[in-house]
């Protein structure tokens, strides 16, 4: 009631303790378009929904490789989110430079974190109003961080950010304690189901969304339309909501369906029952 | 009133010697694993070559410190292009960026010289030389360091020109196969290794062509 007051400036505290500027920052990361993360012991997926503002121009990139390691996907103001990935590029950049090995990811979110909580103190500044998903590998295992406008910062097994992204949360929390384990592909699996759940309906093709993968051999990449439109038919073949953990049958339907899913025209799959 | 003189300097030249040498689809480049500091030396086993992209290979003889800071930076720097520009940097840009790097201390200058082979946009083998603060030229072949001076003129007598007939004489990528521009490079050095003290140990060879980079070595007399 009385945030009407207390919002005009991020320096202002209202009388409940709450600044309610960057409780907006927060807000716009709801309105942005979804973005979500899991990990096993081995491999971080990022998957995220790329709405184009129409039908003539391109889509939002919201993923993007930091260093060979680290990979980030945002979801909010997209102009903040590139401009902090250059942060962080250059963060890692120069921490190799300096010991010549790769920059620790959770090194990486604190600095992130505490450049943001700068933002929220001082007056002739705002808040960052994008949230991060950071994905990396570094001696100490796979992780997934998000990072708030807040300057606040955790650790997840898994987690989705973005408009209509409790549709995605609910669909992980379900399965969430499975991932430690998971392979790779049934994580890639889970990822595009999760990401599925925030289209509330609308099919899934790989000219909507954007993977990107990393983990143990693998450096931090976005799998090309291909292969995710291949991974997309893959499961849609199995059919079920469930995507039980076969890995003989999904591994071989896999490079079949990917030599079909390279003519992009998925309306025409034979196997569509 | 006698001028004062430095006691201490910061620079050391560790020897050694470099030469790249440009085909129609390849590159070969070459320098020898010795390092040493006066008379001494401090490892027979120092790699001198530095791969700075996929088709970019880079060859300094000089102050090792210095030459590594110098392929720090380029790498960093390589690093950012492939951010911004979502590909790896052409040859003929990496020698541009070189250049800059180097004129950019130019008075406190990178103590390397420089030879950079590699494949231009079209495949072809260039190969670019260098002064220590960034003065370069697309050559058809080079060779820099210590024994730089008992090669370049074996290598301008083999390979200068085509054909001798041929008036100006043009430096121009050379019409030898792999296989005999590789033998060129080990008979350069071969020779070097005779008279000047500064090289010898191994032979480290990198040929860049359309299939790939691979490494080659050969032993060198160890006096």
């Amino acid at each position: 009631m009385f945030r009407n007051q207390y919002d005009t400036d991020v320096t202002t505290w209202s009388p409940q303790g709450r600044l309610f500027q960057v409780e907006y920052a927060m807000e716009a990361v709801k309105q942005g378009s979804a973005a979500i993360g899991l990990r096993s012991k081995t491999h971080v997926v990022l998957a995220s929904v790329n709405k184009a503002q129409s039908e003539l121009s391109s889509h939002q990139k919201k993923i993007f490789k930091v260093d060979h390691h680290i990979g980030v996907a945002i979801a909010g103001l997209t102009a903040d989110g590139r401009v902090l990935s250059r942060y962080m590029r250059s963060e890692c950049i120069n921490y190799s430079y300096t010991y010549e090995s790769p920059l620790p990811v959770g090194r990486l979110v604190v600095q992130l974190a505490d450049k943001a909580q700068v933002c929220t103190q001082r007056s002739w500044k705002r808040p960052y109003g994008v949230g991060l998903l950071v994905a990396g590998l570094d001696e100490s295992g796979a992780h997934l961080y998000y990072n708030c406008p807040s300057g606040n910062y955790f650790e997840y097994q898994a987690f989705a950010i973005g408009s209509r992204s409790q549709a995605a949360k609910t669909y992980m929390e379900r399965r969430f304690e499975g991932f430690v384990s998971s392979t790779r592909e049934d994580l890639l699996k889970d990822a595009l189901f999760a990401l599925r759940e925030t289209l509330q309906g609308e099919k899934l093709k790989s000219s909507i969304c954007t993977v990107a993968v990393v983990g143990v051999g693998e450096e931090f990449h976005i799998l090309d339309n291909e292969t995710v439109q291949g991974l997309i038919d893959a499961f849609e073949i199995v059919g079920e909501e469930t995507p039980a953990p076969e890995e003989a049958a999904p591994a071989a339907d896999e490079p079949a369906a990917a030599d079909q899913g390279a003519p992009a025209d998925e309306g025409a799959a034979p196997m569509d029952i | 009133m006698t001028k004062q003189q430095a006691n201490w300097s910061p620079y050391d030249n560790n020897g050694g010697t470099c030469v790249a040498i440009a085909g129609a689809n390849y590159c070969v480049i070459a320098a020898d694993t010795r390092m040493s500091t006066g008379y001494s030396i401090l490892t027979r086993d120092y790699s001198k070559i530095c791969k700075l992209a996929d088709k970019s290979v880079m060859a300094s003889s000089g102050f090792q410190a210095d030459v590594r800071a110098l392929q720090k930076v380029l790498a960093a720097r390589h690093l950012i292009y492939q951010h911004q520009h979502n590909k790896q940097m052409s040859c003929p840009a990496m020698a541009q960026l070189l250049s800059n790097t180097l004129y950019y201390k130019r008075f406190f200058p990178y103590y390397a010289f420089n030879v950079l082979g590699g494949l231009d946009n079209e495949g072809k083998g260039c190969v670019f030389t260098y002064d220590a603060v960034g003065s370069y030229e697309r050559v058809g072949y080079s060779s820099q360091g210590s024994g730089f001076t008992l090669i370049m003129p074996f290598l301008d007598n083999q390979l200068k020109s085509p054909s001798p007939l041929l008036l100006p004489a043009k430096d121009a990528v050379t019409p030898l196969s792999e296989p005999e521009a590789i033998d060129l490079v080990k008979t350069c050095f071969a020779s070097a290794t005779e008279r000047d003290i500064y090289t010898g140990d191994k032979l480290e060879i990198v040929v860049l062509n359309a299939d790939g980079i691979r490494s080659e070595y050969m032993e060198l007399r160890k006096d």
